[in-house]
């Protein structure tokens, strides 16, 4: 970079920032076109005839068929595609719902309220977020299975409305320790309770940390596979995910096409909520990892 | 955490203002407070403390969940420790932990530094790099997973161009685990953007300071940006490596629910989930999960142990 040359200054200047950015689009574009191959290669091949989505070498399809798509239409084993995403769309707005009210109420708790052992229950949440979840998974089963409540969403979203998912909390503690002491001292003078000034002033200052908290809940319990898989055992009530493994055991690799199709559908709403909040979610992962 | 601020105190002032209200205002708080946080105390004791002792107790059973748990004292974990499938499941977590939590926190590092650079478009590069980290869970992209890494597809393929022919490497029994950590390595999103996050709050001046001294950019690299965001770098590397022991979907979807061939891919929690609800050996398997408990808090005290030599906490860095 810092060769010399006998050329004008300003000319090596700019001509190196000229080379610097191409040097740099090319690098980025390289790890793209890697990092977006998979993605491509399924929308591709979600449009191939089902013998060609192994052995055929092209990214995209040469000969365009719907076939992988119109076949979706039947369903599998008698339980119809929508059925798998009204279950799915049920669980993820429950387990956002459970988690943007239980959080939100336990991070106001531990970053405005001074109460005896505060600091101790916050260590020990805290602790929750290093814990491998395995540990309770067995337990848990079995208590669920005690209560006759598995088959149901039950097992899947309590946790959330409980604020178990420490994560979220620590986010959105993190979020109102941010927030100016003077408006809640403010509204403490005008004598607010600490539920008025919760739900009308902190709640909608706190929206980003909310908004970020709610679509990874979304795509966390969207893309869910292990809780499903315990505890959910009949079809009609399964999941996008579980759905997906059917596909598999009943179509095999003799219908690999409405296999990749219905993939590439499941990734939909997925990509759509990233596509529409990526900001958020981008700048809400990152401050979570800081301060 | 050293990443968790402590509470911030507010001025010990206030308490002391009206002695006689003060004690009436400290116990409305105190009930304040606990209401405010009773989802996450009933969450805490019912699906937290409540399990952990549950499970602790039944690693040192015998338990079918159909008759009663039945006192057996270490036989479970006697048994696991001479268990050859128990063994390899350690060994398959380790190579996958070793392997993957490194390369992938080594590009996430290199793309980091490659957009931390004010350049046209880098917003985009930036949504388009994170996008596999949320996907990447999902049992679709397993299913992909297979199909690129199956035989005679395109993995394969391109081997075969260097003349190396493994017949593709989802049938392989030592080459399918590479096809996990490839997996794993592809969402290095999520640390990405926490190094950018990191490589922002690195203070230009000291960039300018050291060019003035004639410091190369790998000089740069090495004495400015490694110790400025060594505390990011920790927190990475430490979040990745236990999230990489807990692997499980990608496990189980990429090696068609069996965790092989070969129990090539069988990482520690799939042979978990095939002891507790394949086989319903909730006693051994509880003593899987305790066991793991121990692991990932041993790397977790051996990472915080070894801050001390490499993570530097700018004190006045504000």
């Amino acid at each position: 970079m810092t060769s010399a040359t006998s050329s004008p200054v300003v000319h090596t200047a700019s001509e190196r920032r000229r080379f610097g950015s191409i040097a740099w689009h090319v690098g980025s574009l390289a790890v793209l076109a890697v990092v977006l191959y998979p993605v491509i290669w399924v929308l591709g091949a979600s449009f191939k005839p089902s013998k060609d989505i192994i052995a055929s070498i092209d990214l995209l399809p040469t000969k365009p068929v719907w076939e992988n798509f119109s076949g979706l239409a039947d369903g599998i084993s008698g339980i119809s595609i929508g059925t798998f995403f009204t279950n799915s769309l049920l669980y993820a707005g429950l387990a956002v719902a459970g988690v943007v009210l239980s959080s939100s109420l336990t991070a106001y708790a531990f970053a405005k309220i001074r109460f005896a052992g505060r600091n101790l229950l916050f260590t020990l949440m805290i602790g929750t977020l290093l814990l491998p979840y395995h540990v309770l998974l067995i337990p848990q089963y079995v208590m669920f299975r005690k209560l006759e409540l598995t088959d149901t969403l039950v097992p899947l979203v309590a946790g959330k409305f409980l604020a178990t998912e420490a994560f979220f909390v620590f986010l959105m503690v993190q979020f109102m320790r941010g927030l100016p002491k003077e408006l809640d001292e403010a509204a403490k003078l005008d004598g607010c309770g600490h539920f008025r000034t919760y739900w009308s002033i902190v709640l909608p200052l706190t929206r980003p940390a909310l908004i970020t908290s709610a679509i990874f809940t979304f795509i966390n319990a969207w893309n869910d596979f292990m809780g499903p898989l315990i505890y959910l055992n009949t079809p009609d009530k399964y999941t996008v995910s579980l759905g997906l493994m059917m596909f598999r055991d009943q179509e095999g690799i003799s219908n690999y096409g409405s296999m990749i199709a219905m993939s590439l559908v499941a990734l939909v709403p997925v990509i759509a909520f990233f596509m529409a909040f990526q900001r958020y979610l981008i700048d809400g992962m990152a401050t979570s990892g800081l301060k | 955490m050293t990443l968790v601020k402590e509470a911030p105190a507010r001025p010990a002032k206030k308490r002391s203002a009206a002695p006689a209200a003060g004690r009436r205002g400290r116990r409305r708080e105190n009930i304040a407070g606990y209401l405010f946080m009773s989802p996450w105390i009933a969450g805490f004791l019912v699906l937290t403390a409540g399990p952990m002792i549950a499970s602790l107790y039944y690693a040192f059973t015998r338990y079918n969940l159909f008759t009663p748990p039945e006192w057996v004292g270490l036989d479970n974990f006697q048994t696991m420790f001479q268990d050859p499938r128990w063994q390899k499941s350690v060994e398959v977590t380790l190579k996958y932990v070793v392997v993957a939590t490194p390369l992938k926190l080594l590009l996430a590092l290199g793309v980091a530094l490659l957009l931390a650079q004010k350049r046209s478009g880098q917003g985009l590069y930036r949504a388009a790099f994170y996008m596999p980290s949320l996907i990447g869970a999902s049992v679709s992209v397993g299913f992909v997973w297979r199909a690129l890494f199956s035989d005679d597809a395109i993995v394969d393929r391109t081997q075969k161009i260097f003349g190396v022919d493994v017949g593709g490497w989802i049938g392989n029994p030592d080459y399918v685990i590479y096809a996990l950590v490839a997996l794993s390595i592809w969402q290095f999103g999520a640390p990405m953007v926490i190094f950018l996050a990191g490589l922002k709050q690195v203070p230009q001046e000291l960039y300018e300071a050291a060019e003035m001294d004639g410091a190369g950019p790998l000089r740069r690299f090495w004495n400015i940006t490694l110790p400025m965001i060594s505390p990011v770098l920790f927190f990475n590397v430490l979040l990745e490596s236990i999230h990489a022991f807990q692997v499980f979907g990608s496990a189980y979807v990429v090696s068609n629910t069996q965790c092989g061939p070969a129990d090539a891919t069988l990482v520690y929690t799939c042979y978990l989930y095939q002891k507790g609800f394949k086989e319903a050996q909730m006693g051994f398997a509880s003593a899987m999960a305790w066991t793991l408990v121990v692991a990932v808090a041993l790397v977790t005290a051996v990472l915080f142990w070894s801050q001390k030599k490499w993570v530097h906490y700018e004190e006045a860095a504000k």
